[in-house]
């Protein structure tokens, strides 16, 4: 029976080794267990999980985190959420429901291939920035579109796509989450309110005169805009028109006066609606 | 001191547990596509094989070899380490809380990593040396399992920068991905067949 001896003796240490580590495991989960906020895994369902950034933390669970923790923060931060996201949270916080305005991503350049001319040929890699990186890009004007969609690449819903060599966004598919914007190499794109009435769609600071020679489309900075503006909602800074969204009722009459028609009316108060954005 | 030198020395260049042992792959090729994921893990590495040395290595001396037990020593030590890290991750948790925010990822993944289990199966062989009494006393064990994370640290970073660089290139289809990476590892591992003999030369 000497066998058997060995044998015990040999389950008998790993049984003790494993009930020590058992009973120390058991006890350490019990005395220093950390007690997480059960509020936390409710808050964080609301939140849509595309970890875009938009409200200022790292991710969804930085802003489901951050939201426990603090009682003052708003509930509105969460712009791909909407008011639905803010009105859930406000359900699990027990706090007031907010109205979120709905944002939307903006390309601000009308510098299709009708309006303006690429000054080389690129055969490089299909990026735009990629393609900055050789003489500010390929197209006359260094500020606008580049059209090689990388925009397109980086949209979670296949809100942006291409079309006469632009980035256009379709509004009903955008939830404003701002990644784009971050990824443009020309900071053609703008995140603006969904309710907007009248946008402008240039993003070039080049004087009058040499905006026309590059591109039609283009804002040349004349100012009438400004002038006609009856609620001084549109300013020209560094030769480019932009719209105080708060401050404009829609007249519609900067679209009506652009020499350039960069200025495009979506929501307009009148009938005298320009094309669509 | 020119011991535990050597013994560094040793354990990082010479006998490099990823580049020179083989062991600890898997976490060398999953974790090392970013360079702060890279060093997080390799940092983790480093504390737990410390932590597995002191303890897996009295349990040797006292426990299995005053029983005759040497053979349970695989299941024992993975026992043990797996309870260890477990015991580790809990108290991070508690007292700690900004490092488990940055090492708890990788906790887990190292439970049953071969290279742990390699340094501490390795620092109590070598006592089991004949001629050698008591070879890599328990001190020297110690820093034989610090020098030993240190060289997995530098094989990450070091395959951390190869491999974002190789990403980038323009390498042929059948080669991309895993393909290219395990060419890298392997030249890696080459080079470093180089410090054969370095410690023996240098301070010997």
């Amino acid at each position: 029976m000497e066998i058997m001896q060995v044998v015990l003796i040999a389950v008998a240490v790993l049984a003790l080794i494993a009930l020590i580590c058992g009973v120390m495991l058991t006890v350490a989960s019990k005395f220093m267990a950390v007690e997480e906020d059960e509020r936390f895994p409710q808050v964080r369902e609301c939140l849509p999980g595309a970890n875009c950034g938009a409200c200022g933390f790292a991710g969804c669970d930085g802003y489901a985190a951050a939201l426990v923790e603090d009682p003052d923060l708003s509930i509105t931060l969460c712009v791909p959420g909407g008011t639905g996201a803010a009105q859930q949270l406000g359900q699990v916080l027990g706090r007031e429901g907010g109205d979120v305005a709905r944002m939307v991503a903006e390309v601000r350049c009308g510098g299709t291939c009708a309006a303006t001319s690429a000054k080389m040929d690129y055969e490089g890699i299909e990026s735009c920035t990629a393609a900055k990186l050789v003489f500010g890009g390929s197209g006359s004007c260094v500020y606008g579109c580049a059209g090689l969609g990388d925009c397109v690449q980086v949209c979670p819903e296949q809100a942006i796509y291409l079309v006469g060599g632009i980035a256009r966004v379709e509004p009903e598919l955008c939830t404003g989450c701002g990644l784009c914007a971050k990824t443009c190499p020309n900071d053609v794109i703008a995140i603006r309110p969904a309710n907007a009435k009248v946008v402008v769609d240039c993003n070039s600071p080049q004087k009058g005169a040499d905006v026309r020679k590059i591109c039609t489309a283009g804002c040349i900075g004349c100012k009438l805009c400004e002038r006609n503006c009856p609620t001084e909602a549109i300013t020209v800074t560094d030769n480019l028109a932009s719209v105080t969204y708060e401050k404009c009722v829609g007249c519609g009459k900067c679209v009506e006066v652009c020499p350039a028609g960069c200025i495009i009316g979506l929501n307009l108060a009148t009938a005298a609606a320009g094309k669509e954005g | 001191m020119k011991e535990i030198i050597a013994i560094i020395m040793t354990a990082v260049l010479v006998n490099n547990y990823v580049l020179s042992q083989f062991l600890g792959i898997c976490p060398f090729l999953g974790v090392s596509k970013k360079l702060d994921q890279a060093t997080g893990m390799s940092i983790a590495v480093i504390f737990v094989m410390v932590l597995a040395t002191a303890v897996t290595y009295p349990i040797q001396y006292f426990v299995l070899d005053q029983n005759g037990l040497g053979y349970l020593q695989t299941i024992v030590f993975i026992l043990v380490i797996a309870a260890l890290v477990q015991l580790v991750e809990i108290v991070l948790k508690k007292y700690i809380p900004a490092l488990h925010a940055s090492l708890g990822v990788y906790l887990p993944l190292i439970t049953t990593n071969c290279a742990v289990l390699g340094v501490c199966i390795s620092n109590v062989d070598s006592y089991l040396l004949p001629g050698a009494a008591f070879g890599l006393s328990f001190a020297h064990a110690l820093f034989n399992a610090f020098g030993s994370g240190l060289g997995f640290l530098l094989a990450m970073v070091l395959f951390a920068g190869v491999r974002t660089r190789v990403e980038r290139c323009n390498c042929p289809a059948c080669f991309k991905g895993m393909p290219i990476t395990l060419l890298s590892a392997s030249i890696l591992s080459v080079s470093f067949m180089g410090f054969a003999g370095l410690v023996e030369n240098l301070l010997g």
